[in-house]
Protein backbone atom coordinates (compact mmCIF):
# COMPACT_ATOMS: atom_id res chain seq x y z
CA UNK A 1 0.00 0.00 0.00
CA UNK A 2 1.19 3.29 -0.97
CA UNK A 3 0.50 6.16 1.04
CA UNK A 4 0.86 10.19 0.38
CA UNK A 5 1.53 11.75 3.04
CA UNK A 6 -0.82 10.67 6.30
CA UNK A 7 -3.48 9.99 4.03
CA UNK A 8 -4.23 6.51 2.76
CA UNK A 9 -4.41 6.72 -0.88
CA UNK A 10 -7.73 5.00 -2.35
CA UNK A 11 -7.89 2.38 -4.62
CA UNK A 12 -10.72 2.77 -7.53
CA UNK A 13 -11.22 -0.86 -8.45
CA UNK A 14 -11.83 -1.22 -12.32
CA UNK A 15 -15.19 -0.83 -14.07
CA UNK A 16 -16.48 -3.56 -16.00
CA UNK A 17 -18.76 -1.59 -18.25
CA UNK A 18 -19.96 -5.25 -20.75
CA UNK A 19 -20.91 -6.99 -17.57
CA UNK A 20 -23.23 -3.98 -16.20
CA UNK A 21 -24.71 -4.36 -20.01
CA UNK A 22 -25.11 -7.80 -19.87
CA UNK A 23 -26.68 -7.42 -16.35
CA UNK A 24 -29.17 -5.33 -17.03
CA UNK A 25 -30.01 -7.28 -20.06
CA UNK A 26 -30.44 -10.00 -17.92
CA UNK A 27 -32.62 -7.98 -15.10
CA UNK A 28 -35.17 -7.24 -18.12
CA UNK A 29 -35.56 -10.19 -19.50
CA UNK A 30 -36.09 -12.07 -16.18
CA UNK A 31 -38.13 -9.16 -15.00
CA UNK A 32 -40.61 -10.14 -18.26
CA UNK A 33 -40.51 -13.79 -17.21
CA UNK A 34 -41.69 -13.00 -14.36
CA UNK A 35 -43.93 -10.54 -15.48
CA UNK A 36 -46.01 -13.41 -17.92
CA UNK A 37 -46.01 -15.84 -15.24
CA UNK A 38 -48.18 -13.90 -12.87
CA UNK A 39 -50.40 -11.94 -15.72
CA UNK A 40 -53.68 -12.67 -17.28
CA UNK A 41 -55.03 -13.67 -20.17
CA UNK A 42 -58.48 -12.69 -21.93
CA UNK A 43 -60.90 -15.80 -21.84
CA UNK A 44 -62.85 -14.01 -24.87
CA UNK A 45 -66.22 -14.12 -22.36
CA UNK A 46 -68.24 -10.62 -20.85
CA UNK A 47 -69.53 -10.36 -17.82
CA UNK A 48 -71.62 -7.88 -17.42
CA UNK A 49 -74.31 -6.40 -14.52
CA UNK A 50 -76.26 -3.69 -13.42
CA UNK A 51 -74.31 -0.62 -12.06
CA UNK A 52 -76.66 2.27 -10.77
CA UNK A 53 -79.38 0.99 -13.75
CA UNK A 54 -76.70 0.93 -15.93
CA UNK A 55 -75.06 -2.26 -17.89
CA UNK A 56 -71.81 -2.72 -17.92
CA UNK A 57 -69.65 -5.27 -19.51
CA UNK A 58 -66.24 -6.68 -19.07
CA UNK A 59 -64.12 -8.98 -20.35
CA UNK A 60 -63.12 -11.92 -18.20
CA UNK A 61 -59.38 -12.94 -17.75
CA UNK A 62 -57.60 -15.75 -16.10
CA UNK A 63 -54.19 -16.66 -15.13
CA UNK A 64 -52.11 -17.37 -17.94
CA UNK A 65 -50.31 -20.13 -16.23
CA UNK A 66 -53.84 -21.44 -14.27
CA UNK A 67 -52.23 -20.88 -10.40
CA UNK A 68 -55.92 -21.12 -9.40
CA UNK A 69 -56.14 -24.89 -10.80
CA UNK A 70 -53.11 -25.41 -10.30
CA UNK A 71 -53.38 -24.88 -6.19
CA UNK A 72 -56.37 -26.83 -6.37
CA UNK A 73 -54.74 -29.71 -7.48
CA UNK A 74 -51.63 -29.56 -5.71
CA UNK A 75 -53.12 -31.57 -2.61
CA UNK A 76 -55.36 -33.64 -3.70
CA UNK A 77 -55.43 -37.23 -2.79
CA UNK A 78 -54.30 -38.42 -6.64
CA UNK A 79 -51.36 -36.40 -6.73
CA UNK A 80 -49.96 -37.32 -2.92
CA UNK A 81 -50.80 -40.56 -3.56
CA UNK A 82 -48.98 -40.56 -6.92
CA UNK A 83 -45.65 -38.61 -5.11
CA UNK A 84 -45.57 -41.00 -2.42
CA UNK A 85 -45.28 -43.61 -4.99
CA UNK A 86 -42.45 -41.67 -7.02
CA UNK A 87 -41.03 -41.25 -3.35
CA UNK A 88 -40.78 -45.12 -2.60
CA UNK A 89 -39.26 -45.72 -5.81
CA UNK A 90 -36.88 -43.62 -6.00
CA UNK A 91 -35.52 -44.73 -2.55
CA UNK A 92 -36.03 -48.50 -2.50
CA UNK A 93 -34.29 -48.29 -6.43
CA UNK A 94 -31.52 -46.09 -5.18
CA UNK A 95 -31.34 -48.56 -2.47
CA UNK A 96 -30.51 -51.54 -4.79
CA UNK A 97 -28.45 -49.36 -7.23
CA UNK A 98 -26.48 -48.25 -4.20
CA UNK A 99 -25.77 -51.39 -2.98
CA UNK A 100 -25.41 -53.48 -6.15
CA UNK A 101 -23.15 -50.66 -7.58
CA UNK A 102 -20.65 -50.64 -4.72
CA UNK A 103 -20.59 -54.48 -5.06
CA UNK A 104 -20.06 -54.57 -8.65
CA UNK A 105 -17.57 -51.71 -8.34
CA UNK A 106 -15.50 -54.25 -5.69
CA UNK A 107 -15.98 -57.02 -7.80
CA UNK A 108 -14.26 -54.69 -11.18
CA UNK A 109 -11.33 -54.04 -9.14
CA UNK A 110 -10.77 -58.03 -7.97
CA UNK A 111 -8.02 -59.42 -9.10
CA UNK A 112 -10.03 -62.52 -9.98
CA UNK A 113 -10.61 -61.72 -13.50
CA UNK A 114 -13.84 -64.21 -13.69
CA UNK A 115 -15.44 -61.72 -11.25
CA UNK A 116 -14.22 -58.47 -12.87
CA UNK A 117 -15.00 -59.68 -15.95
CA UNK A 118 -18.44 -60.42 -14.77
CA UNK A 119 -18.61 -57.04 -13.43
CA UNK A 120 -17.92 -55.27 -16.80
CA UNK A 121 -19.92 -57.54 -18.72
CA UNK A 122 -22.90 -56.56 -16.48
CA UNK A 123 -22.33 -52.60 -16.47
CA UNK A 124 -21.49 -52.80 -20.29
CA UNK A 125 -25.42 -54.61 -20.75
CA UNK A 126 -27.46 -52.43 -18.48
CA UNK A 127 -25.85 -49.08 -19.45
CA UNK A 128 -25.88 -50.36 -23.51
CA UNK A 129 -29.83 -50.84 -23.37
CA UNK A 130 -32.65 -48.13 -23.00
CA UNK A 131 -34.36 -47.91 -19.06
CA UNK A 132 -37.52 -48.16 -20.91
CA UNK A 133 -36.81 -51.32 -22.73
CA UNK A 134 -35.49 -53.02 -19.41
CA UNK A 135 -38.62 -51.59 -17.45
CA UNK A 136 -40.76 -53.34 -20.01
CA UNK A 137 -39.08 -55.97 -20.16
CA UNK A 138 -39.16 -56.55 -16.49
CA UNK A 139 -42.56 -56.25 -16.57
CA UNK A 140 -42.92 -59.27 -18.93
CA UNK A 141 -40.18 -61.52 -17.62
CA UNK A 142 -42.94 -64.21 -17.01
CA UNK A 143 -42.54 -64.98 -21.17
CA UNK A 144 -39.27 -65.85 -20.95
CA UNK A 145 -39.32 -67.21 -17.18
CA UNK A 146 -42.98 -68.49 -15.92
CA UNK A 147 -41.38 -69.80 -12.57
CA UNK A 148 -39.00 -69.06 -10.60
CA UNK A 149 -37.62 -72.04 -8.58
CA UNK A 150 -35.39 -72.96 -5.96
CA UNK A 151 -33.35 -76.42 -6.18
CA UNK A 152 -29.86 -77.66 -7.41
CA UNK A 153 -28.83 -76.39 -10.88
CA UNK A 154 -29.37 -78.55 -13.49
CA UNK A 155 -31.56 -80.79 -12.16
CA UNK A 156 -35.33 -81.60 -11.87
CA UNK A 157 -34.91 -81.03 -8.05
CA UNK A 158 -36.77 -77.68 -6.31
CA UNK A 159 -37.56 -77.16 -3.07
CA UNK A 160 -39.90 -74.46 -3.52
CA UNK A 161 -41.63 -72.39 -6.34
CA UNK A 162 -44.32 -69.42 -7.52
CA UNK A 163 -45.21 -67.92 -10.77
CA UNK A 164 -43.27 -64.91 -12.09
CA UNK A 165 -46.49 -63.07 -12.75
CA UNK A 166 -47.43 -63.24 -9.29
CA UNK A 167 -43.85 -61.54 -7.88
CA UNK A 168 -43.55 -59.38 -10.90
CA UNK A 169 -46.31 -56.74 -9.89
CA UNK A 170 -46.13 -53.55 -12.16
CA UNK A 171 -44.48 -51.95 -8.91
CA UNK A 172 -41.72 -54.60 -8.45
CA UNK A 173 -41.32 -54.71 -11.73
CA UNK A 174 -40.54 -51.10 -12.27
CA UNK A 175 -38.16 -51.44 -8.51
CA UNK A 176 -36.45 -53.77 -10.19
CA UNK A 177 -35.47 -52.32 -13.65
CA UNK A 178 -34.98 -48.78 -12.03
CA UNK A 179 -32.01 -50.40 -9.28
CA UNK A 180 -30.82 -52.95 -12.12
CA UNK A 181 -30.10 -50.06 -14.10
CA UNK A 182 -29.29 -47.48 -11.76
CA UNK A 183 -25.86 -50.13 -10.19
CA UNK A 184 -24.42 -50.19 -13.51
CA UNK A 185 -24.14 -46.33 -13.39
CA UNK A 186 -23.67 -46.52 -9.49
CA UNK A 187 -20.77 -49.19 -9.75
CA UNK A 188 -18.84 -46.69 -12.20
CA UNK A 189 -18.60 -43.98 -9.40
CA UNK A 190 -18.12 -46.28 -6.86
CA UNK A 191 -15.21 -47.20 -8.35
CA UNK A 192 -14.32 -43.71 -9.33
CA UNK A 193 -14.18 -42.77 -5.46
CA UNK A 194 -12.22 -45.74 -4.53
CA UNK A 195 -9.34 -45.69 -7.25
CA UNK A 196 -9.58 -41.83 -6.05
CA UNK A 197 -8.08 -42.95 -2.74
CA UNK A 198 -4.04 -42.96 -2.13
CA UNK A 199 -2.84 -46.45 -2.70
CA UNK A 200 -0.79 -45.46 0.33
CA UNK A 201 -3.88 -45.39 2.51
CA UNK A 202 -4.15 -49.13 1.84
CA UNK A 203 -0.67 -50.53 2.68
CA UNK A 204 -0.61 -48.22 6.09
CA UNK A 205 -3.76 -49.85 6.51
CA UNK A 206 -2.62 -53.16 5.90
CA UNK A 207 0.96 -52.68 7.57
CA UNK A 208 -1.10 -52.11 11.14
CA UNK A 209 -2.55 -55.70 10.14
CA UNK A 210 -5.84 -54.89 8.96
CA UNK A 211 -7.26 -57.41 6.60
CA UNK A 212 -8.41 -56.48 3.46
CA UNK A 213 -12.30 -56.24 4.07
CA UNK A 214 -11.59 -53.95 6.67
CA UNK A 215 -9.07 -51.70 4.58
CA UNK A 216 -12.02 -51.52 2.41
CA UNK A 217 -14.65 -50.50 5.56
CA UNK A 218 -12.97 -48.10 7.75
CA UNK A 219 -9.87 -47.10 5.69
CA UNK A 220 -10.95 -46.99 1.64
CA UNK A 221 -14.66 -46.23 1.63
CA UNK A 222 -15.40 -43.30 3.81
CA UNK A 223 -12.67 -41.77 2.03
CA UNK A 224 -14.16 -42.73 -1.38
CA UNK A 225 -17.63 -41.17 -0.08
CA UNK A 226 -15.97 -37.62 -0.28
CA UNK A 227 -15.65 -38.55 -4.42
CA UNK A 228 -19.03 -41.16 -4.64
CA UNK A 229 -21.32 -38.64 -3.51
CA UNK A 230 -21.76 -35.37 -5.63
CA UNK A 231 -22.63 -37.78 -8.52
CA UNK A 232 -24.70 -40.20 -6.77
CA UNK A 233 -26.51 -37.18 -5.31
CA UNK A 234 -26.83 -36.00 -8.97
CA UNK A 235 -28.31 -40.09 -9.73
CA UNK A 236 -30.94 -39.45 -6.28
CA UNK A 237 -32.59 -36.46 -8.44
CA UNK A 238 -32.19 -37.92 -11.78
CA UNK A 239 -33.93 -41.21 -10.80
CA UNK A 240 -36.21 -39.03 -9.40
CA UNK A 241 -37.71 -37.97 -12.60
CA UNK A 242 -36.67 -41.28 -14.03
CA UNK A 243 -39.56 -42.79 -11.80
CA UNK A 244 -41.93 -41.57 -14.49
CA UNK A 245 -41.25 -43.91 -16.97
CA UNK A 246 -42.65 -46.88 -15.31
CA UNK A 247 -46.25 -45.12 -16.24
CA UNK A 248 -45.71 -47.38 -19.22
CA UNK A 249 -46.11 -50.50 -17.05
CA UNK A 250 -49.29 -48.92 -15.46
CA UNK A 251 -47.83 -47.90 -11.99
CA UNK A 252 -49.30 -44.84 -11.10
CA UNK A 253 -46.79 -42.29 -9.90
CA UNK A 254 -46.84 -38.61 -9.44
CA UNK A 255 -46.54 -37.51 -13.37
CA UNK A 256 -49.24 -40.58 -13.94
CA UNK A 257 -51.36 -39.35 -11.43
CA UNK A 258 -51.45 -36.21 -12.82
CA UNK A 259 -51.67 -37.68 -17.02
CA UNK A 260 -54.49 -39.68 -15.78
CA UNK A 261 -56.62 -36.14 -14.06
CA UNK A 262 -55.70 -34.73 -17.16
CA UNK A 263 -57.15 -37.54 -19.54
CA UNK A 264 -60.75 -36.78 -18.36
CA UNK A 265 -60.73 -32.65 -18.08
CA UNK A 266 -57.99 -31.38 -20.02
CA UNK A 267 -56.28 -29.54 -18.05
CA UNK A 268 -52.88 -30.45 -19.33
CA UNK A 269 -50.71 -27.51 -18.24
CA UNK A 270 -52.03 -27.03 -14.78
CA UNK A 271 -51.71 -30.42 -13.99
CA UNK A 272 -48.26 -30.88 -15.81
CA UNK A 273 -47.32 -27.68 -13.78
CA UNK A 274 -48.45 -29.54 -10.65
CA UNK A 275 -46.15 -32.50 -10.91
CA UNK A 276 -43.12 -30.40 -12.10
CA UNK A 277 -43.36 -28.51 -8.68
CA UNK A 278 -43.58 -31.34 -6.64
CA UNK A 279 -40.47 -32.91 -8.45
CA UNK A 280 -38.52 -29.43 -7.88
CA UNK A 281 -39.73 -28.71 -4.59
CA UNK A 282 -38.66 -32.61 -3.77
CA UNK A 283 -35.43 -31.73 -5.77
CA UNK A 284 -34.33 -28.96 -3.65
CA UNK A 285 -35.07 -30.99 -0.67
CA UNK A 286 -32.35 -33.55 -1.80
CA UNK A 287 -30.07 -30.75 -2.82
CA UNK A 288 -29.61 -29.15 0.62
CA UNK A 289 -29.23 -32.88 2.00
CA UNK A 290 -26.63 -33.74 -0.29
CA UNK A 291 -24.72 -30.81 0.74
CA UNK A 292 -24.30 -31.31 4.45
CA UNK A 293 -24.01 -35.26 3.42
CA UNK A 294 -20.83 -33.86 1.25
CA UNK A 295 -19.78 -31.59 4.47
CA UNK A 296 -19.91 -34.59 6.71
CA UNK A 297 -17.86 -36.69 4.26
CA UNK A 298 -15.14 -34.08 3.10
CA UNK A 299 -13.74 -33.77 7.31
CA UNK A 300 -9.94 -34.48 7.19
CA UNK A 301 -9.67 -33.56 3.39
CA UNK A 302 -9.67 -29.97 3.78
CA UNK A 303 -7.87 -27.95 6.77
CA UNK A 304 -10.83 -25.43 7.23
CA UNK A 305 -14.05 -26.52 5.78
CA UNK A 306 -15.57 -23.59 3.91
CA UNK A 307 -18.82 -22.50 5.56
CA UNK A 308 -22.33 -23.05 5.41
CA UNK A 309 -24.32 -21.08 3.44
CA UNK A 310 -26.62 -20.14 6.57
CA UNK A 311 -23.16 -19.32 8.20
CA UNK A 312 -22.02 -16.99 4.68
CA UNK A 313 -25.22 -15.81 5.49
CA UNK A 314 -24.94 -14.45 8.57
CA UNK A 315 -21.26 -13.59 8.29
CA UNK A 316 -22.58 -11.17 5.38
CA UNK A 317 -25.05 -9.51 7.66
CA UNK A 318 -22.38 -9.09 10.37
CA UNK A 319 -19.95 -7.97 7.88
CA UNK A 320 -22.62 -5.09 6.60
CA UNK A 321 -23.63 -3.88 10.18
CA UNK A 322 -20.08 -3.09 10.84
CA UNK A 323 -19.85 -1.19 7.57
CA UNK A 324 -22.97 0.76 8.56
CA UNK A 325 -21.78 1.61 11.28
CA UNK A 326 -18.46 2.24 10.89
CA UNK A 327 -18.75 4.37 7.81
CA UNK A 328 -15.42 4.91 6.92
CA UNK A 329 -14.62 4.07 3.19
CA UNK A 330 -11.03 3.33 3.66
CA UNK A 331 -9.16 0.36 2.73
CA UNK A 332 -8.88 -2.18 5.30
CA UNK A 333 -12.00 -1.77 6.90
CA UNK A 334 -12.72 -5.57 6.53
CA UNK A 335 -10.05 -8.02 6.30
CA UNK B 1 24.36 -64.99 15.74
CA UNK B 2 21.78 -66.67 17.48
CA UNK B 3 18.15 -66.14 17.10
CA UNK B 4 18.14 -62.35 14.92
CA UNK B 5 14.98 -60.59 15.36
CA UNK B 6 14.78 -60.42 10.91
CA UNK B 7 17.27 -63.39 8.65
CA UNK B 8 16.98 -62.18 4.93
CA UNK B 9 18.98 -65.13 3.15
CA UNK B 10 18.99 -64.99 -1.10
CA UNK B 11 16.49 -62.59 -1.34
CA UNK B 12 15.25 -62.08 -5.09
CA UNK B 13 12.49 -60.27 -6.32
CA UNK B 14 11.64 -59.02 -9.77
CA UNK B 15 9.25 -56.23 -11.16
CA UNK B 16 7.97 -57.40 -14.71
CA UNK B 17 11.38 -59.04 -16.02
CA UNK B 18 13.72 -56.09 -14.08
CA UNK B 19 15.38 -58.26 -10.98
CA UNK B 20 14.87 -55.39 -7.88
CA UNK B 21 16.62 -57.74 -5.35
CA UNK B 22 19.04 -59.86 -6.57
CA UNK B 23 20.05 -62.36 -3.72
CA UNK B 24 19.89 -59.85 -0.58
CA UNK B 25 21.01 -61.39 2.12
CA UNK B 26 20.86 -59.76 6.01
CA UNK B 27 20.58 -60.96 9.66
CA UNK B 28 19.31 -58.29 12.01
CA UNK B 29 19.95 -58.66 15.79
CA UNK B 30 17.11 -58.23 18.55
CA UNK B 31 17.04 -54.63 20.27
CA UNK B 32 19.91 -53.20 17.36
CA UNK B 33 19.12 -50.23 14.79
CA UNK B 34 19.87 -51.51 11.08
CA UNK B 35 20.33 -48.54 8.47
CA UNK B 36 19.96 -49.27 4.73
CA UNK B 37 21.51 -46.94 2.56
CA UNK B 38 21.84 -47.36 -0.90
CA UNK B 39 21.11 -44.62 -4.44
CA UNK B 40 17.58 -44.78 -5.37
CA UNK B 41 16.08 -47.82 -7.80
CA UNK B 42 18.75 -49.66 -5.51
CA UNK B 43 15.68 -52.20 -3.88
CA UNK B 44 15.80 -50.75 0.04
CA UNK B 45 12.55 -50.22 0.03
CA UNK B 46 11.60 -53.28 -2.19
CA UNK B 47 13.78 -54.62 0.88
CA UNK B 48 11.25 -53.40 3.13
CA UNK B 49 8.27 -54.28 1.99
CA UNK B 50 9.69 -57.88 1.81
CA UNK B 51 9.91 -58.00 5.21
CA UNK B 52 6.36 -56.58 5.70
CA UNK B 53 4.74 -58.92 3.04
CA UNK B 54 3.53 -55.53 1.28
CA UNK B 55 5.43 -57.05 -1.67
CA UNK B 56 5.93 -60.92 -2.30
CA UNK B 57 9.54 -61.84 -2.79
CA UNK B 58 10.00 -64.43 -5.67
CA UNK B 59 13.17 -66.28 -3.96
CA UNK B 60 14.42 -66.74 -1.10
CA UNK B 61 13.86 -67.00 2.85
CA UNK B 62 13.19 -64.33 4.80
CA UNK B 63 12.60 -64.83 8.93
CA UNK B 64 11.13 -62.53 11.14
CA UNK B 65 11.11 -63.61 14.65
CA UNK B 66 12.10 -67.00 13.16
CA UNK B 67 8.77 -67.22 11.23
CA UNK B 68 8.76 -67.14 7.19
CA UNK B 69 6.88 -64.43 5.91
CA UNK B 70 3.66 -64.90 4.52
CA UNK B 71 4.79 -68.61 4.05
CA UNK B 72 4.54 -71.56 6.52
CA UNK B 73 6.64 -74.55 5.66
CA UNK B 74 4.70 -77.96 5.99
CA UNK B 75 6.17 -81.20 4.96
CA UNK B 76 8.83 -79.92 2.57
CA UNK B 77 6.73 -77.25 0.83
CA UNK B 78 6.02 -73.12 1.59
CA UNK B 79 2.09 -72.69 1.52
CA UNK B 80 1.52 -69.17 1.26
CA UNK B 81 -0.72 -68.14 4.26
CA UNK B 82 -3.86 -66.57 4.02
CA UNK B 83 -4.92 -62.65 4.16
CA UNK B 84 -5.75 -63.14 8.07
CA UNK B 85 -3.08 -64.99 8.90
CA UNK B 86 -0.95 -61.91 7.12
CA UNK B 87 -2.10 -59.83 8.63
CA UNK B 88 -1.55 -60.83 12.08
CA UNK B 89 1.71 -61.53 11.26
CA UNK B 90 1.86 -57.82 10.00
CA UNK B 91 0.21 -55.96 13.08
CA UNK B 92 3.29 -56.77 14.58
CA UNK B 93 6.16 -55.17 12.09
CA UNK B 94 5.51 -51.89 12.34
CA UNK B 95 5.69 -49.25 9.67
CA UNK B 96 6.59 -45.92 8.50
CA UNK B 97 6.38 -45.09 5.04
CA UNK B 98 7.85 -41.76 3.00
CA UNK B 99 4.93 -40.14 2.85
CA UNK B 100 2.98 -40.82 6.24
CA UNK B 101 0.10 -42.17 4.74
CA UNK B 102 -1.97 -41.32 7.59
CA UNK B 103 -5.83 -41.94 7.59
CA UNK B 104 -6.88 -38.50 5.75
CA UNK B 105 -10.36 -38.59 7.16
CA UNK B 106 -9.40 -39.78 11.24
CA UNK B 107 -8.61 -37.77 13.61
CA UNK B 108 -5.24 -37.76 15.02
CA UNK B 109 -6.19 -39.86 17.90
CA UNK B 110 -8.54 -41.90 16.00
CA UNK B 111 -5.76 -42.96 13.83
CA UNK B 112 -3.68 -44.48 16.68
CA UNK B 113 -7.19 -45.84 17.96
CA UNK B 114 -8.25 -47.72 14.78
CA UNK B 115 -5.71 -50.08 14.63
CA UNK B 116 -5.98 -51.35 18.57
CA UNK B 117 -9.46 -51.50 18.04
CA UNK B 118 -10.04 -53.13 14.92
CA UNK B 119 -7.02 -55.23 14.59
CA UNK B 120 -6.34 -56.33 18.17
CA UNK B 121 -9.70 -56.52 19.83
CA UNK B 122 -8.08 -53.59 22.55
CA UNK B 123 -11.54 -52.00 24.30
CA UNK B 124 -11.51 -48.36 22.94
CA UNK B 125 -11.19 -46.77 26.19
CA UNK B 126 -7.95 -48.25 26.87
CA UNK B 127 -7.07 -47.59 23.09
CA UNK B 128 -7.78 -44.36 23.41
CA UNK B 129 -5.68 -44.31 26.67
CA UNK B 130 -2.71 -45.67 25.03
CA UNK B 131 -2.69 -43.26 22.12
CA UNK B 132 -2.53 -39.97 24.61
CA UNK B 133 0.40 -41.92 26.02
CA UNK B 134 1.78 -42.53 22.65
CA UNK B 135 0.93 -38.58 21.43
CA UNK B 136 3.08 -37.36 24.76
CA UNK B 137 6.19 -39.45 23.71
CA UNK B 138 6.13 -38.15 20.38
CA UNK B 139 5.64 -34.77 21.41
CA UNK B 140 2.12 -34.03 20.21
CA UNK B 141 -0.22 -34.47 22.99
CA UNK B 142 -2.00 -31.00 22.08
CA UNK B 143 -2.78 -32.15 18.30
CA UNK B 144 -5.48 -35.24 19.26
CA UNK B 145 -8.37 -33.60 17.86
CA UNK B 146 -6.56 -32.29 14.67
CA UNK B 147 -6.78 -33.59 11.47
CA UNK B 148 -3.48 -34.89 9.58
CA UNK B 149 -4.46 -32.26 6.75
CA UNK B 150 -4.10 -29.88 9.63
CA UNK B 151 -0.46 -30.80 10.54
CA UNK B 152 3.17 -29.95 9.25
CA UNK B 153 5.00 -33.13 7.55
CA UNK B 154 6.92 -33.67 10.74
CA UNK B 155 4.10 -33.63 13.26
CA UNK B 156 2.36 -36.22 10.82
CA UNK B 157 5.31 -38.50 10.41
CA UNK B 158 5.42 -38.46 14.40
CA UNK B 159 2.05 -39.35 14.63
CA UNK B 160 2.81 -41.83 11.74
CA UNK B 161 5.31 -43.41 14.53
CA UNK B 162 3.02 -43.39 17.50
CA UNK B 163 0.18 -45.09 15.12
CA UNK B 164 2.90 -48.12 14.51
CA UNK B 165 3.69 -48.41 17.79
CA UNK B 166 0.17 -48.53 18.98
CA UNK B 167 0.20 -52.35 17.34
CA UNK B 168 3.18 -53.30 20.27
CA UNK B 169 5.27 -54.35 17.11
CA UNK B 170 8.47 -56.41 18.01
CA UNK B 171 9.85 -54.92 14.89
CA UNK B 172 9.84 -51.19 13.28
CA UNK B 173 10.82 -50.78 9.60
CA UNK B 174 11.26 -46.75 8.33
CA UNK B 175 10.38 -46.76 4.71
CA UNK B 176 12.57 -43.00 4.19
CA UNK B 177 10.99 -41.27 6.84
CA UNK B 178 12.43 -37.44 6.66
CA UNK B 179 12.43 -37.58 2.89
CA UNK B 180 9.14 -35.86 1.90
CA UNK B 181 9.74 -33.36 5.33
CA UNK B 182 11.25 -29.77 4.82
CA UNK B 183 14.85 -29.83 6.40
CA UNK B 184 14.10 -27.82 9.52
CA UNK B 185 11.59 -30.49 10.21
CA UNK B 186 13.38 -33.31 9.82
CA UNK B 187 15.14 -32.99 13.70
CA UNK B 188 12.09 -33.43 15.34
CA UNK B 189 11.32 -36.86 13.44
CA UNK B 190 14.87 -38.55 14.03
CA UNK B 191 14.74 -37.53 17.63
CA UNK B 192 11.58 -39.17 17.94
CA UNK B 193 13.85 -42.17 16.20
CA UNK B 194 16.34 -41.97 18.27
CA UNK B 195 14.65 -42.11 21.44
CA UNK B 196 12.60 -45.51 20.07
CA UNK B 197 16.13 -46.75 19.10
CA UNK B 198 17.28 -46.32 22.73
CA UNK B 199 14.26 -47.62 24.45
CA UNK B 200 15.53 -51.02 22.45
CA UNK B 201 13.54 -51.38 19.77
CA UNK B 202 14.64 -53.59 16.87
CA UNK B 203 14.63 -51.00 13.54
CA UNK B 204 15.47 -51.35 10.11
CA UNK B 205 15.64 -48.09 9.08
CA UNK B 206 15.97 -46.93 4.80
CA UNK B 207 17.23 -43.36 4.86
CA UNK B 208 19.43 -40.85 3.30
CA UNK B 209 20.20 -39.72 6.58
CA UNK B 210 24.28 -40.46 7.41
CA UNK B 211 24.54 -38.48 10.67
CA UNK B 212 21.80 -40.03 11.86
CA UNK B 213 23.42 -43.77 10.42
CA UNK B 214 26.47 -42.70 12.03
CA UNK B 215 25.04 -41.72 15.21
CA UNK B 216 22.59 -44.60 16.04
CA UNK B 217 22.86 -47.64 13.51
CA UNK B 218 24.64 -50.62 15.26
CA UNK B 219 24.63 -52.11 11.63
CA UNK B 220 24.83 -50.76 8.32
CA UNK B 221 24.28 -52.03 4.59
CA UNK B 222 24.74 -50.60 1.55
CA UNK B 223 22.80 -51.79 -1.05
CA UNK B 224 23.79 -51.16 -4.98
CA UNK B 225 21.59 -52.04 -7.90
CA UNK B 226 19.85 -55.44 -5.80
CA UNK B 227 22.71 -56.66 -3.93
CA UNK B 228 24.67 -55.69 -0.60
CA UNK B 229 27.27 -53.96 -1.58
CA UNK B 230 29.12 -53.11 1.71
CA UNK B 231 27.87 -53.81 5.52
CA UNK B 232 29.59 -53.26 8.89
CA UNK B 233 29.80 -50.55 11.40
CA UNK B 234 28.31 -47.56 10.57
CA UNK B 235 31.53 -45.48 11.57
CA UNK B 236 33.75 -47.66 9.58
CA UNK B 237 31.64 -47.96 6.48
CA UNK B 238 31.34 -44.54 6.26
CA UNK B 239 34.75 -43.36 7.20
CA UNK B 240 36.85 -45.89 4.97
CA UNK B 241 34.58 -47.22 2.48
CA UNK B 242 36.29 -50.35 0.79
CA UNK B 243 34.00 -51.05 -2.59
CA UNK B 244 34.34 -47.77 -5.33
CA UNK B 245 30.66 -48.12 -5.34
CA UNK B 246 30.08 -46.70 -1.78
CA UNK B 247 32.85 -44.26 -2.65
CA UNK B 248 31.27 -42.90 -5.48
CA UNK B 249 27.87 -42.59 -3.67
CA UNK B 250 29.12 -41.26 -0.60
CA UNK B 251 31.05 -38.30 -2.60
CA UNK B 252 27.67 -37.23 -3.62
CA UNK B 253 25.74 -36.82 -0.83
CA UNK B 254 28.06 -36.31 2.25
Amino acid sequence: MTTNGDATVKVVPVRHVGQWIAAAIAAVLIAMLVHTLFSKLPTGQYACHLVNGVRKCHQITEWRFSWDIVGRYFFTSEILHGLLTTLELTVLSMLVGVILGVTIAVMRLSTNRLLSSTAWTYTWFFRGTPVLVQITVWYFISILYPVISFGIPFTNLTFFHFSTVSVFTPFIAGLVALGLNEAAYMSEIARAGLISVDEGQTEAASSIGMTRRQTLRFVVLPQAMRVIIPPTGNEVISMLKTTSLVSVIGVVELLGAATNIYANNYLIMPLLLVASLWYIVVTTVLSIGQYYLERRFAKGALRTPPPTPIQRLRRDVAGILSKVRTPRGVLGASR
Amino acid sequence: MSNPMVEVHDVHKSYGGVEVLRGVNLAVERGEVTCLIGPSGSGKSTLLRCINHLEKHDAGELRVDGDLVGYEARGGKLYERNDKQICAERSRIGMVFQRFNLFQHLTVLDNITIGQVKVKGVELVDARARARELLARVGLDNKEKNYPSQLSGGQQQRVAIARALAMEPKLMLFDEPTSALDPELVGEVLDVMKDLALSGMTMIVVTHEMNFAREVANTLYFLDVGVIEESGHPREILSAPKSERLKSFLSKVL
